[in-house]
C-alpha cells in the first residue's frame, strides 16, 4: 500500500525554500500568478512546482524543474522559458500546489494564449469544459496564471 | 453556462489512501478544497518524466540535522531510515527526500511560529538526501517535540517529521508526514485522522528498531515509504 501524503503545512519554507529553484532560464520569460482560495483570498503559505520541456520540445532529465513560494498577495514567480510541443501537445508546464490546508497537492496544467492552433489541436485541452482555467495570459514580461482552488473560476484539476 | 461532457475520466475524491481534499476538522480545508472533480489524464511523456538528481545536489552533511551549527542541538538523538520503493516493492534510486520539522521543544525556526518554546541556536531543522541504489535512506536528527496549533480548542500536532520526496516522474511527488509510534495525540489529530483507513493511516508511523539503533549514541527508527504514481505503468504518449 502507497505512502499517504499529509498537507505541506505552513512551516515548508524552512525546508524547501533554500536555495531558491524558481530562475530556470535567467533572463527568460516571467511566468506569474496567484493562488487564490474559495472566496478569492490569496495563499500566502502555498508552494508551486513547475515541470516542462525545453524550446524543443524534450524532456531533460537537468532542466525543467522549478519551485516557488508565494508572498502575501498569494503570488509565485518563475523566469523561465517557452516550452516546445512535446509529442503533438500544446506547449505546457505541469503545475502543482502544495498548501497548509491541502491534505495532497492540486496537479494542474499550464497552456500559453499566443498557441491558439496548437491549443486547438490539444486533446487535453479539448477534453476540459473549462479550459480557459489552464490558459496563461500574455503579460509585459511574460505571462499570467492564477490558480483558482475552488469556487467561481476553479482551475481545472487533474488525476494520474 | 452549458458543460460539454468531458472526454476525461472523472475521479472521485477520497478514494484510495490519499486523504480527501475536504476534511472538515481539518478547518483550513475548507477554502482550499476543489469542489469540481478531478479529471484523470491520460499519460504522457509530461506526467511520466521528471528531474533527476545526483550527488551533486546535496553536501556531504545534508542528511544530519544535528551537525549544522557549532554546537549540538538538544533533545533526543534518533536516526530516521528506510527504503523508498514503488507499489511492486522495486527501489527508487537517486531519489531526493527533503525534510523539514520542529526542534526538540516543538518549535519550528520560521517567524510564522509562535509558539513559546524555545529555540535552539543549534538547529534549523532541515536536511535532504538521496536514496541509493536499494533505495535506502538516512538522516540524524533530534525527536520533535508536540506543539499547540488553532485549528480548534486545545489543538495538539502529534510529534513528526515533514518528509517531500521526488519520485521517478514529477507526478510522482509525495509530500508527508512521519509520526512516532505509540502517540497519546493520534486520535485527536485531524491532519493524521484525515487518511480514513486505518492501514494507509499506519504507514505513515514509523518504527522503533534496535537493530538501527546504535548504542550508547542515538535510537533508530525505519520508516519505509511506498511511492504510486503513473511511472509504474508507461505507456506511449
Amino acid at each position: 500500500m502507497i505512502t499517504p501524503s499529509q498537507t505541506v503545512g505552513p512551516y515548508f519554507s524552512l525546508g524547501l525554500l533554500e536555495p531558491p529553484t524558481n530562475e530556470l532560464v535567467p533572463g527568460g520569460i516571467r511566468i506569474t500568478g496567484r493562488v487564490l482560495d474559495g472566496v478569492g483570498e490569496p495563499v500566502p503559505d502555498a508552494i508551486v512546482e513547475i515541470w516542462q520541456a525545453d524550446e524543443d520540445g524534450r524532456y531533460r532529465p537537468t532542466f525543467g524543474w522549478g519551485r516557488s513560494g508565494c508572498d502575501e498577495e498569494g503570488r509565485y514567480s518563475f523566469m523561465t522559458c517557452k516550452p516546445g510541443r512535446v509529442a503533438g501537445q500544446a506547449p505546457h508546464l505541469t503545475v502543482l500546489v502544495f498548501a497548509r490546508g491541502l491534505l495532497k497537492p492540486v496537479l494542474t496544467r499550464m497552456y500559453f494564449s499566443d498557441e491558439e492552433d496548437a491549443n486547438a489541436e490539444d486533446n487535453i485541452l479539448s477534453a476540459v469544459d473549462d479550459p480557459s482555467t489552464l490558459v496563461a495570459t500574455a503579460s509585459d514580461e511574460g505571462f499570467e496564471f492564477d490558480v483558482r482552488l475552488q469556487g467561481d473560476g476553479e482551475t481545472v484539476f487533474f488525476a494520474v | 453556462m452549458s458543460r460539454a461532457a468531458p472526454m476525461l475520466e472523472v475521479v472521485r475524491d477520497g478514494e484510495g489512501p490519499h486523504p480527501p481534499y475536504l476534511y472538515p476538522a481539518y478547518r483550513s480545508t475548507e477554502l482550499r478544497a476543489p469542489k469540481r472533480p478531478l479529471l484523470l489524464l491520460p499519460h504522457t511523456l509530461s506526467e511520466l518524466t521528471g528531474p533527476v538528481y545526483g550527488e551533486e545536489s546535496v553536501g556531504e552533511l545534508d542528511h544530519d540535522l544535528t551537525r549544522r551549527h557549532e554546537g549540538e542541538p538538544l533533545g533526543e538523538r534518533i536516526i530516521v531510515t528506510g527504503r523508498v520503493t514503488d507499489s511492486a516493492g522495486h527501489p527508487v534510486r537517486s531519489a531526493l527526500i527533503e525534510i523539514w520539522q520542529a526542534n526538540a521543544a516543538g518549535r519550528y525556526r520560521h517567524d510564522v511560529d509562535r509558539h513559546p518554546a524555545p529555540i535552539d541556536p543549534n538547529f534549523t531543522g532541515a536536511g535532504r538526501c538521496l536514496t541509493d541504489d536499494e533505495g535506502r535512506y538516512r538522516f540524524v536528527t533530534v525527536k520533535p517535540g508536540a506543539y499547540p496549533w488553532r485549528n480548534h480548542p486545545n489543538a495538539w500536532r502529534p510529534a513528526h517529521i515533514h518528509l517531500s520526496l521526488f519520485g521517478r516522474a514529477f507526478t510522482n511527488r509525495l509530500v508527508t508526514q512521519m509520526y512516532f509510534p505509540g502517540d497519546p495525540l493520534f486520535e485527536f489529530d485531524p491532519i493524521f485522522q484525515s487518511v480514513r483507513d486505518p492501514k494507509a493511516r499506519s504507514r505513515l508511523v514509523c518504527g522503533f528498531e534496535l537493530e538501527e539503533t546504535v548504542p550508547e549514541w542515538a535510537l533508530g527508527y525505519r520508516f519505509d515509504i511506498v511511492l504510486g504514481g503513473p511511472a509504474e505503468t508507461p505507456m506511449e504518449p
